[in-house]
């Protein structure tokens, strides 16, 4: 090996070893500031209240807050185990995620290829979109029952929408180069969908995700005001009908908590579909 | 013999989005004969990419017809290669996908395809590039792999838009050496699209001269130089000169054209 070589190797590892120290400094400073924020918020809110500049009967207080949790976590809540509460949540949310989504892919792909099942079915599909569909949980709730497929079925009805236009949009954005491409290679209408218009259609149905899986968890919120026997917004329902002002901010905490989790997976899911998509710039720049 | 590619009084419109017709190609004629290689030349707008569209039957003529092997191309006819002017490989595919697509589409099995996938890129000079994505690649890597997933079918009929014009001087002809290779070894019928004269002339039996737009043949020139080549070295034979010579007068013209109309439509 030649010594210009050799020269010209040590930089480069100096400015990767540098630029690692930097990243890892930075991901330091912002977990230091993340944590200082939620503290001084915590902290405000707690010294605000006892100070009695703000009411602690409506606005609780975060040691309320985390005594509540504390006496759900060891004794139960009044509808059963805390953890069956989640459960049950869980279920209706994740159940309406994926039924929602999955019908979402399939109309807004059909409707995106086909141009006369979109001109007859687009204005029936924004005029639904216009209303607040939040409302269809009482539908639902009087129609299937108290049980979960109520709450399924409105978690459902709000993924649906967000998932569809994405899915639609994606469709039709694809790059006629691909098409035609494809076509030349062989490609029938059959492949052409699941080679080239759902790849390349997946990106914004992964971009979707992320804020349909938040309004899963509102329907399935909303399915159980409606009317439960067991989940985290029937334990919230029922803290309210109490005046139990901790027990709404522990509901809502555990809710916060529930979607953060779920977060994490859908990006995972995220780098897992569109891995050939260039990685954002700071993350191969050395 | 019946020829490879005929085009007969061939007229192709387009509808502008302002609601006019915008004419493409004017009557053109063009005739390719089994295992020749054309090249095609014209100033830029001309309607060179709008003819190979044509040809593959991406794209219906207006009037007159257009033959392949004899029978008039409707839809998409089998044994065509594209190399499209634009990127068209697929983002989400990695080169071996890539380059496996066409058997993979016409039913050759899952490992059948892959093994004549990986001949191929090594082939195009790809080989330890197999698992990467297109972001990854370089443009001129990406063209090699949208050569290869064209050629890896086989196709009777090549058409090719500018393929090479992304590529620097040295890659190109070592690039446009490799297609000859492989040409000959083909006896597939070739359409060349190209900006560069010299490219046309010393990779092609004969070169079509566009006019410029709405685009008709304007003249044929059957390059004499005799193969194999190195499009290196051949550029330098002074016959080559007598031929660039010739054509170039008929092209200059319609550069010329297309170049006053482009300003003065610039400056409206
Ligand atoms: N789909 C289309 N709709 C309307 N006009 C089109 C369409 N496709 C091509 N044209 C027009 O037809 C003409 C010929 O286009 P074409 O792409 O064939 O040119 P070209 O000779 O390949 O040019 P270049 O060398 O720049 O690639 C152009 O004026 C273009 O604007
Ligand atoms: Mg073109």
């Amino acid at each position: 090996m030649s010594a210009s070589s050799v020269q010209a190797e040590r930089p480069v590892s100096d400015l990767a070893a540098r630029r690692k120290r930097e990243a890892q400094r930075r991901r330091l400073t912002v977990a230091g500031l993340r944590l200082g924020l939620g503290v001084a918020i915590l902290a405000g809110w707690e010294i605000t209240t006892r100070l009695g500049w703000v009411d602690a009967f409506f606005w609780s207080q975060p040691s309320a807050v985390a005594a509540k949790l504390w006496l759900w976590l060891t004794q139960g809540t009044d509808l059963g185990p805390l953890w069956e509460q989640v459960l049950v949540t869980m279920e209706e949310t994740v159940g309406g995620f994926v039924v929602g989504s999955i019908l979402g892919v399939i109309f807004g792909v059909a409707l995106g290829r086909s141009r006369l099942l979109s001109d007859v079915l687009g204005p029936y599909i924004k005029g639904a979109n216009a209303i607040p569909r939040v409302v269809v949980g009482a539908l639902f709730a009087v129609a299937l029952g108290l049980d979960i497929r109520s709450k399924i079925a409105t978690a459902a009805v709000l993924v649906f929408f967000v998932v569809f236009f994405n899915a639609f949009q994606g469709v039709r954005e694809v790059d006629r180069n691909l098409i035609a491409n494809a076509r030349i290679l062989g490609a029938g209408d059959r492949l052409l969908t699941t080679e080239i218009l759902i790849p390349s259609a997946l990106s914004w149905i992964v971009a979707s995700l992320h804020t349909s899986f938040g309004l899963a968890l509102v329907g399935a919120v909303v399915g159980e005001l409606f009317g439960a026997t067991a989940g985290l917004g029937e334990l919230i329902y029922a803290a309210k009908n109490n005046f139990d002002t901790a027990g709404v901010f522990a509901g809502m905490a555990l809710l916060a908590a529930m979607a953060l989790v779920a977060e994490a997976f859908i990006t995972a899911l995220e780098n897992r579909l569109i891995k050939w998509r260039p990685p954002v710039a700071t993350e191969t720049r050395i | 013999m019946t020829p490879a590619i005929e085009l007969r009084g061939v007229t192709k419109r387009f509808l502008t989005p302002s609601g006019g017709v915008y004419t493409a190609l004017r009557d053109l004629n063009m005739t390719v004969e089994p295992g020749e290689f054309c090249a095609v030349v014209g100033p830029t707008g001309c309607g060179k990419s709008t003819t190979l569209a044509l040809i593959s039957g991406l794209e219906p003529a207006s009037e007159g017809e257009v033959d392949v092997f004899g029978s008039p191309v409707k839809g998409i006819a089998d044994g065509i290669g594209y190399v499209f002017q634009a990127d068209a490989v697929f983002p989400w595919k990695t080169v071996l996908e890539n380059v496996a697509a066409g058997p993979r589409y016409r039913g050759v099995s899952n490992s059948d395809a892959r093994e004549r996938a990986l001949d191929w890129i090594s082939r195009v000079g790809l080989s330890g590039f197999e698992d990467r994505f297109p972001y990854q690649l370089s443009g001129g890597m990406r063209k090699r792999v949208a050569l290869a997933q064209s050629l890896i079918n086989g196709p009777r009929i090549l058409l090719m838009d500018e393929p090479f014009s992304a590529l620097d001087v040295q890659t190109r002809s070592l690039m446009e050496n490799e297609l000859l290779a492989l040409w000959a070894a083909s006896s597939a019928s070739v359409v060349f699209v190209t900006h560069d004269l010299e490219e046309a002339i010393s990779l092609s039996d004969r070169v079509f001269v566009i006019t410029a737009g709405p685009g008709t043949v304007k003249s044929n020139y059957k390059v004499d130089l005799p193969r194999p080549r190195n499009v290196a070295e051949i550029r330098f034979q002074p016959r080559f000169a007598e031929i660039y010579e010739e054509i170039w007068k008929d092209l200059k013209d319609e550069v010329l054209v297309s170049y006053e109309r482009q300003k003065r439509s610039g400056a409206a």
